[in-house]
């Protein structure tokens, strides 16, 4: 299957980059990132608050099967209608620090689109943590495919 | 490629992909690992000193501790551990594309 969403992490940089072409004009990619409804379903996560303008500020909740709760939060720093938001991300009560988003958003042809997403965060360190987080709950789907890999050898 | 090998191998094993899990996390003593699970503890020191060996794991002295601390290079090497975070990303992407396309045909 075809990558749509690419991810570029470079060795000891503290920042990434993650790149996706959508099936979507313009504006509605857009869309999906300005309004509060649209983000509640697509990321699975309660909107408590979404201000999309300069000096706005933001909160998500979402709550995991088992009935915990974890809080998102950050504030806008500039939203330019079909091209750019840039704005600050933490994971509320976690040692992963505050990190800056700058979200570009492109027209490609009238029905598709590409957001390109550039990550900074607060050291090396934090960056590599952050990537290691679904890492640790996909550990044995990587590690099946491993093994695969391991049995073909012998 | 050797010693590449034998990173595969040390991962294939289940006790030692669970120590990895443990590790990946935070950075523990040989003892606090070894209360995780049932098995013997020289059993699990052998587990520690075959993942040490082929750098996926590695030791650091603090006081009179060391501490075993997952070597996310080697790892990477391996596993490419941003595969499973690229993934979330499509995922999440995937469904936003989905429900745009049904919000565009309102």
């Amino acid at each position: 299957m075809e990558q749509k969403t690419k991810i570029n992490a470079e060795d000891g940089k503290q920042e990434l980059t993650i790149t996706r072409e959508f099936d979507l004009p313009l504006e509605l990619l857009f869309k999906a990132y300005v309004e509060a409804d649209i983000i509640e379903q697509w990321m699975g996560t309660k909107v408590l608050k979404l201000e999309s303008k300069k000096h706005g500020n933001y909160q998500f909740e979402t709550t995991d099967p088992k009935g915990y709760k974890y809080g998102f939060s950050g504030v806008i720093h500039e939203v330019i209608p079909n091209k750019k938001i840039v704005r600050t991300f933490e994971m509320d009560g976690t040692p992963f620090g505050v990190q800056l988003e700058i979200y570009e958003f492109e027209q490609l042809t009238d029905d598709t689109s590409r957001l390109n997403m550039h990550v900074i965060y607060e050291s090396v360190t934090q960056r590599d943590q952050v990537l290691k987080l679904p890492f640790a709950q996909g550990i044995n789907m990587a590690h099946n495919r491993i093994e695969d890999i391991v049995n073909k050898l012998k | 490629m050797d010693l590449r090998r034998d990173a595969f191998q040390a991962i294939a094993d289940p006790t030692r992909r669970a120590i990895l899990l443990l590790v990946a996390s935070q950075a523990m003593t040989a003892g606090a690992i070894a209360a995780n699970f049932d098995t013997a503890r020289p059993t699990v020191s052998k587990h520690l000193q075959i993942l040490a060996e082929c750098e996926l794991l590695k030791q650091e002295q603090n006081g009179r501790e060391i501490y075993y601390h997952i070597n996310a290079k080697k790892m990477k090497e391996v596993a490419d551990f941003i595969e499973p975070f690229r993934q979330m990303w499509e995922e999440r992407f995937n469904k936003l594309e989905t429900i745009m396309k049904t919000h565009k045909t309102k």
